[in-house]
């Protein structure tokens, strides 16, 4: 990829799959995965970095979808929403989110989900402040956050 | 809201990356974490021709050398916000970086970035003024240092040339006897700063003999202060323009300037 | 006699059903939607607060890459027609015809100009950057006292003055009153312009098959039926022929309850292409054209007699609408109902209410989340506590004092406003028991002895829910107040249920399927609701006005017993049992011994495969259509007190809530999860309007906070836990007794942090009167105070 084009090939790996395609160099990860690849569950909240809607997993760590290029996927590991779902790997979380109702309309849900499950991968007993902390890049407009707090408390091991 | 059309890049080497610069000129621009760039496209406040993304580059790595901890341009927020060695070497930093952005922003933004960006507000700039690093730059002409009073040059302004990369941030070793402040004033965690404070000090019995105070979000760029003692420290930033908006008036950022001050430096003689 | 209901599901905590999805990542908004030869839709805006079209040459536009169409609003006009805002509660209101893309001359900054319609997004977008257009600037009257002086520049060409609608209302004799007072107080209070912010931005789908001349738009909106006249009327199309279908919606805050030109536009190209168009707001969009709210300037003064009571309010309020009225309920109606909203938890006599409503070329004000309230809670509550200041006394004893009475009978202030079923001692009381008032003064007098400015705020409130027919129908405004739900007996024996609300987020389809399950008596699982639909679920009002649980499930729980009377009475005949012996319980008919006689399934079985083994020209009733509008009482009050701790920085001014509390009576609580959490998500909207948001234009009339790194939203880190308590008079006009309680957070919230930045500002000597609170503005005031 020395030479700059307008389009490009990728290989990437998308929720445990291969996936190659041909994509506009100027399409965002996130207006790929919903479009291309059908992966809806990741909104678009602003596409300017503020809201955290667009949160996906690139090779492990949870990025804006929206401030990274699908064509920088080229090589990587995405995980979206439906592939931590179909993992099991949030599915405490997922749980707990749905039991303390700690999503009204539930566009923040996802991004909210993601981050929460590095917070807890990084700090498996975090206290209120560090999971608001943790969640401080994640806008949800309904909820007014209490409840994800505590779902995500609830949902941190050792806690049942 | 959607980034306008331009062709991509990504070299495997530094070479390729200075010689498409080189080619491309003040077209092109180059990509890092995208952090600050990919707003500014989505927002089409930029059209560059050409994305040289630099993420492929090894510029990474964090490491300790002899006299100084090289961080790597492409280090992430978060390797150096949980990086041992920052968190000895450079303490000022790891108590900085939880004031930059959020989790997923610190992901994927960059130590380079933040530099090469040279926003006002942003704390890494005054961290690494208040700790004299120095910026190493990589060009068609090979490689050249600039310490970090020279690199800042004014608003989104550094040193760095069109057809140069930012590759190392040098940051001399910590030292006994030197403490470390920070403080910033923002509305919300993780918000760019309304002003702040990144502070480097040599102490003797709990008082205040060196320092070198580094205020960020109240000028055009960071803006060193350097003092023997803290009176003399609050005389010569007294002296320090500064700049404000409507919602942050001058009179107010001044106000906050002379808190912070207080705030750091008793928190550094304590 | 109906045998009395038993209450299972309703009043329990139940998670929401429907929420399963969207944790899953399975919801599907309307941006998911793809249809085939989907073009998609992006505007070019007026970057001017007022300037004229001197020439618009589209040519080379149409020619990129890409582009089907690029339209101006001279390429719209055979195919849709304006509008404008009236209405017949605002008599006289000024606001010129609006067109879905600017005719000739914009008359506020974000106002759509051209529309492109493309491939993809990004190639609309590319195509606008190549319109030419030659801007002429216009004079332009930006700030709400600047509109309304007497030399402002016209809003709009041969407006002898910017004024849009005036009000004078006048209850008992406040010049008297005042005369006589023995306190009067007083204060200015500022509201900032702001703006919902769904996180999921406005948006469409729109979709006309011209051989079978339908128009079909998936529309993420609060309001289908009215969307559908509203189409039907615009496009010339019969209303049977619109679909409106609302998919998940991310968030509606009544931002999504209005006509917006961009999507109108975008059918109108949807009708011109004949191929489906969708538009999806950006954020950019969103914040300078979504509907915006407040912008107030109030004058109010409160008298008093000499042992405290309240006799009087004198109001004079000016609000500014932006460009025009909004579409179809009108830009007065925040004012109006904040002007007498003004001191409803109190008794009084005397009032007197000035409001003047500007023109202003700016994006248009409407209604945001508990429209109005904010503001009156705002100025009355200030003045509270000036009063009890003044008098030397505690403001919550105050406010005891004057609380209007609890009981059926309807008291009748002097602003006319109605109120009954109130319960503001009782909820002053649940707040005291919720937070032990006196310890936590104590903290705040011992935070203050070590310097540290911490401050304890609260905050009585009326929200007016539920809003009747004869708001907008004798507005004539085609917006319902009534809803109607169709249920049906599924053959698994599970009850399915069509409804008029709409399901925004708020949980309204758990509530209704709650009162559902208990109405006919099926487990609550068994249970589905659907919503949003015109050609599936029958007419009715949508989201608005906090009505789902006081209207919609009222509804629901009406079909509900209706459904079972029919199917006991089918059970009856087909056992030859007499159907008052008869009960269903778990989806299950039961004889009065409480035994099994027959599963529901098996009854659907036989009424659709086996109908002959019923008695002879018998007809089972297993599904039926029932509508319900409240036929007295145009609002149902419901009524709480907020309080809030908070701690000022006094050297930064930095604002940091610390606790808050809510207490609300929204009479019979369906589910009482449901409940706390539209209080928590309006208490942080409202520490939001108290603390953060503002769109604050400059002096040209150039929106400077744009996007969300300038306008501030409450993000998580900031914000407090938030305790709740409930206080249930059930309104005892319907079965279920609910009230609203979807906008009750929203309305005391700005007025507990006020007062709570004031008590801890006092001793210092500074005090505030203006939201959002800026850390500037907090240290202006204490340089003041010094
Ligand atoms: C919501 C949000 C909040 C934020 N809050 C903060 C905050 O509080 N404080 C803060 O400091 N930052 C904040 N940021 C910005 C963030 O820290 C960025 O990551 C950083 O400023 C830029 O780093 P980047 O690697 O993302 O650079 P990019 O966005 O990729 O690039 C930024 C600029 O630097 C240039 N550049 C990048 N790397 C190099 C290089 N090696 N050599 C030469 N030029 C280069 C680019 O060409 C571009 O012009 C925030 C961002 C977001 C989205
Ligand atoms: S859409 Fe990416 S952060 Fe908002
Ligand atoms: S649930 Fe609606 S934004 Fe979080």
């Amino acid at each position: 990829m020395k030479h700059p084009l307008t389009e490009r090939e990728i290989r990437a790996i998308v929720n445990g799959r291969e996936v190659r395609a041909r994509v506009p160099v100027r399409k965002s990860l996130v207006d790929w995965l919903r479009e291309d690849q059908g992966l809806t569950g990741s909104h678009v909240g602003c596409e300017h970095g503020v809201c955290g809607a667009c949160s996906v997993v690139l090779d492990g760590a949870v990025v804006r979808g929206c401030l990274t290029l699908a064509v920088q996927a080229d090589g990587a590991r995405i995980e979206t929403i439906e592939g931590a779902t179909e993992s099991g790997r949030i599915g405490r979380l997922q749980e707990a989110f749905y039991q303390r109702a700690a999503l009204q309309c539930g566009f923040c849900t996802p991004g909210m989900l993601l981050v929460a499950a590095e917070l807890l991968a990084r700090n498996p007993n975090p206290s209120r402040d560090e999971i608001r902390e943790a969640l401080s890049g994640n806008l949800c407009r309904c909820t007014g956050y209490h409840a994800i707090v505590d779902a995500v408390e609830a949902a941190k091991s050792g806690s049942r | 809201m959607k980034a306008p059309a331009f062709r991509y890049a990504r070299p495997e080497s530094l070479d390729e990356a200075i010689a498409l610069l080189v080619e491309h000129g003040t077209d092109a621009r180059v990509l890092a974490g995208g952090q600050s760039l990919m707003p500014m496209l989505n927002l089409r406040l930029l059209q560059p021709s050409v994305l040289v993304d630099i993420n492929r580059l090894p510029l990474s790595e964090i490491r300790l050398q002899d006299q100084t901890l090289d961080i790597g341009a492409l280090a992430r927020h978060a390797e150096v916000l949980y990086s041992g060695e920052v968190a000895h070497m450079a303490p000022l930093l790891k108590l900085a970086l939880p004031h930059v952005a959020h989790l997923a922003v610190r992901n994927r933004g960059t130590h380079g970035g933040s530099c090469a960006l040279a926003d006002p507000s942003a704390e890494i700039p005054a961290c690494a003024l208040a700790l004299e690093a120095s910026f190493v730059l990589r060009g068609p002409r090979g490689e050249r240092r600039v310490p970090a009073e020279l690199f800042f040059r004014g608003l989104y302004e550094t040193a760095l040339g069109a057809d140069e990369l930012l590759v190392r941030v040098d940051y001399p070793r910590a030292q006994p006897g030197w403490r470390y402040g920070f403080q910033e004033v923002a509305r919300r965690h993780g918000d760019f700063a309304i002003a702040g404070l990144a502070a480097a000090a040599r102490v003797e019995g709990g008082v205040l003999r060196e320092a070198r105070l580094a205020f960020f979000g109240v000028a055009d760029r960071p803006v060193l202060v350097r003092g023997a003692s803290v009176e003399e420290l609050r005389e010569r930033t007294d002296k320090m323009e500064v700049s404000g908006t409507r919602v942050y008036p001058p009179p107010f950022r001044r106000r906050l300037v002379r808190v912070l001050l207080e705030r750091v430096t008793s928190s550094i003689e304590k | 006699m109906e045998p009395r209901a038993r209450f299972q599901a309703i009043g329990r905590s139940l998670p929401r059903a429907g929420t399963r999805r969207l944790v899953a990542g399975r919801g599907r908004y309307v941006d998911d939607i793809v249809l085939p030869r989907m073009v998609h839709a992006a505007f070019l805006r007026s970057p001017y607060p007022h300037a004229r079209l001197a020439r618009v040459d589209l040519t080379v536009a149409r020619a990129a890459p890409g582009v089907l169409a690029v339209y101006a609003w001279s390429d719209l006009q055979d195919t849709v027609r304006a509008w404008q805002s009236r209405s017949a509660a605002f008599p006289g209101l000024v606001s010129p015809t609006q067109t879905p893309l600017a005719d000739g001359r914009c008359a506020w900054q974000g106002e759509p100009v051209l529309m492109a319609l493309a491939d993809t997004r990004a190639a609309a977008e590319d195509a606008l950057e190549l319109a030419e257009i030659e801007w002429e600037e216009l004079p332009a009257a930006v700030g709400l006292e600047a509109a309304l002086a007497p030399q402002a520049p016209a809003v709009h060409p041969g407006l002898a003055n910017n004024v849009a609608w005036t009000k004078e209302t006048l209850g008992g004799d406040p010049d008297e009153a005042f005369a006589k007072a023995a306190l009067v107080v007083e204060t200015q209070v500022h509201l900032a312009r702001l703006t919902g912010v769904t996180l999921e931005p406005r948006g469409l789908v729109a979709d006309w098959d011209p051989a079978g001349e339908t128009l079909t738009v998936h529309h993420s909106h609060q309001m289908p039926h009215q969307m559908q006249a509203h189409f039907a009327e615009f496009f010339g199309v019969p209303a049977e022929r619109v679909r409106v279908v609302v998919p998940d919606v991310g968030g509606g805050f009544g931002l999504k309850m209005h006509v917006y030109p961009d999507e109108i536009a975008a059918i109108a190209g949807a009708i011109k292409l004949a191929r489906p168009v969708k538009f999806i707001a950006d954020r950019l969009e969103s914040l300078a054209s979504d509907i915006h709210a407040r912008e107030h300037n109030v004058r109010a003064r409160m008298a008093l007699d000499g042992e405290g009571h309240i006799v009087g309010f004198d109001v004079d309020q000016r609000h500014g609408a932006g460009a025009y009225s909004v579409f179809p309920r009108g830009s007065p109606v925040e004012s109006s109902a904040a002007l007498h909203l003004v001191g409803a938890p109190y008794r009084f006599a005397h009032f007197r209410g000035r409001l003047t409503i500007a023109l202003q070329n700016k994006a248009m004000t409407g209604q945001y989340r508990s429209v109005g309230h904010p503001i009156a809670v705002l100025v009355t509550e200030r003045l509270v506590e000036l009063a009890a200041c003044a008098r030397g006394e505690d403001g919550l004893a105050l406010r005891r004092r004057n609380f209007t009475p609890p009981g059926e009978t309807p008291y009748v202030n002097g602003a006319g406003q109605r109120l009954f079923d109130v319960s503001h001692d009782a909820c002053l009381l649940a707040l005291e028991r919720l937070v032990d008032v006196p310890r936590v003064r104590e903290t705040v007098r011992s935070a203050r002895a070590a310097g540290r400015a911490l401050g304890f705020g609260v905050a009585c409130y009326v929200e007016m829910t539920a809003t009747g027919a004869e708001a907008y129908g004798k507005a004539g405004v085609p917006v319902s107040a009534a809803d109607s739900v169709s249920l049906s007996v599924e053959l698994s024996g599970a009850v399915r249920c069509a409804a008029s609300v709409t399901e925004i987020g708020q949980g309204v389809t758990q509530a209704l399927a709650q009162a559902v399950a208990d109405g006919v008596g099926v487990p609550v699982e068994r249970v589905l609701v659907h919503t949003g639909d015109t050609a599936q679920v029958p007419h009715g009002g949508g989201a608005w006005a906090s009505r789902g649980a006081a209207i919609g499930a009222e509804a629901a729980w009406l079909a509900a017993r209706r459904l079972r009377r029919n199917i006991l009475e089918a059970a009856a005949r087909l056992l030859g049992a007499d159907d008052e012996s008869l009960d269903l319980r778990d989806g299950t008919i039961v004889d009065h011994r409480g035994e099994a006689r027959l599963e529901l399934s098996e009854l659907a079985h036989i009424a659709a495969f086996r109908g002959y083994e019923l008695p002879e020209g018998f007809q089972p009733q297993l599904s039926l259509m029932h509508h319900y509008r409240r036929s007295k009482d145009l609002f149902l009050p419901a009524n709480g007190v907020q309080a809030s701790l908070l701690e000022v920085d006094l050297h930064t001014g930095l604002v940091r809530p610390l606790r808050h509390w809510a207490v609300c009576d929204c009479g019979r609580v369906l589910n009482p999860l449901l409940v706390e959490e539209q209080l928590r998500g309006g208490v942080v909207q409202g520490i939001g309007e108290a603390l953060y948001e503002e769109l604050r234009y400059g002096e040209d009339g150039h929106l400077e906070t744009g996007t969300l790194a300038e306008y501030l939203v409450p993000m998580a880190a900031e914000m407090p836990d938030i305790e709740v308590a409930h206080v249930q008079t059930p309104y005892d006009g319907t079965s279920l007794g609910a009230k609203g309680a979807g906008e009750a957070g929203v309305a005391a919230a700005p007025a507990a942090i006020l007062n709570a930045v004031n008590d801890a500002l006092a001793p210092h000597g500074a005090a505030l009167d203006a939201v959002p609170i800026s850390p500037a503005a907090v240290l202006e005031a204490l340089e003041r105070g010094r």
